[in-house]
């Protein structure tokens, strides 16, 4: 079942969250771009750009800019998931750098919210080129729900 | 392998711009780096571009993971006085706070350096570094 594809659960709130995401000063910055979302589903790119470097003799991109595409895919994919719009906060984020990104070619992210729990949602993500089916690099995550109202202690903490 | 030049210079002036200058994604984050206490201190001024909330206002945890990572990458090759850049194997990172509009703060700490792996744990805090914002941990391949 897992592979039949559902349009996401609430098209206005993820066409909505989506654009948000891609306009986020930080994601303009790095150029996201909104590709497709699904049920427990959702892919942006990152369109090459030698600001995003992190080796200038080989124009690799840097792996800090992976961080980003994956952080923000995998949020996305949660929110293809929700009926109503609520805040979510990452919790954690792993990431595995399996090969360096073929430099002056877009990279894609696809990532999954494979568990929705009533506080957490738990993601994976894939980063990948176009021709290539060795992925970049794998991403594990958990998200916290309505993190508005906890703040991830913000209100006693810090 | 990325070679920095200018470590020596850098360290003796306690100038690291020009260091960094040569990796783009930490120029465009705007990381910087000085010594404090022995040990290399890291900054990520604050900067509208890195914002991830507009609303609290929040930086992005991407932005965050970015400076950490490269705080970390940096730090190696100050430790280490080598100019050959580490390739991140894994990294794992832990948000503990939201981050504000303001400068945010990183120190690195090896905590293993092997022939080809490094272990390393970085910090980052805004106004009390006893509350951090993000902690996480990575891997480098070394050689």
């Amino acid at each position: 079942m897992q592979n039949l594809p559902l349009p996401v659960l609430n098209p206005a709130l993820f066409d909505d969250v989506a654009r948000w995401f891609c306009q986020i000063p930080h994601s303009a910055t790095i150029g996201l771009e909104f590709v497709n979302g699904e049920r427990g589903r959702a892919t942006l790119r990152l369109p090459y750009n030698t600001a995003l470097v992190g080796n200038p003799r080989t124009g690799v991109l840097h792996g800090g800019v992976m961080t980003s595409l994956i952080d923000t895919t995998s949020a996305l994919s949660v929110f293809s998931l929700l009926a109503e719009r609520e805040a979510i906060a990452t919790l954690d984020l792993r990431i595995d750098y399996l090969r360096g990104a073929t430099p002056g070619q877009p990279v894609y992210c696809t990532a999954e919210c494979y568990r929705l729990g009533r506080q957490i949602a738990f993601t994976r993500a894939t980063a990948y080129q176009e021709g290539n089916d060795q992925p970049i690099a794998h991403g594990v995550g958990t998200f916290m729900r309505e993190s508005s109202q906890a703040q991830l202690g913000s209100k006693k903490g810090g | 392998m990325v070679q920095l030049e200018n470590l020596q210079a850098a360290k003796e002036s306690g100038d690291y711009s020009r260091l960094i200058e040569q990796i783009p994604y930490a120029q465009l984050l705007g990381v910087v780096m000085r010594e404090d206490q022995g040990q290399p201190l890291f900054e990520l001024p604050f900067s509208q571009h890195n914002i991830g909330n507009e609303h609290l206002p929040a930086l992005h945890g991407g932005a965050i993971g970015g400076f950490l990572e490269n705080a970390a990458l940096l730090h190696l090759v100050w430790a280490r006085e080598s100019s050959e850049v580490p390739r991140t194997i894994d990294f794992s990172l832990d948000f503990l706070r939201s981050g504000k509009a303001q400068s945010l703060y990183a120190r690195c700490d090896i905590t293993k350096q092997g022939k080809r792996v490094a272990n390393v744990r970085m910090t980052a805090w805004q106004e009390d570094e006893s509350k951090p914002v993000a902690v996480a941990r990575a891997h480098f391949l070394l050689s």
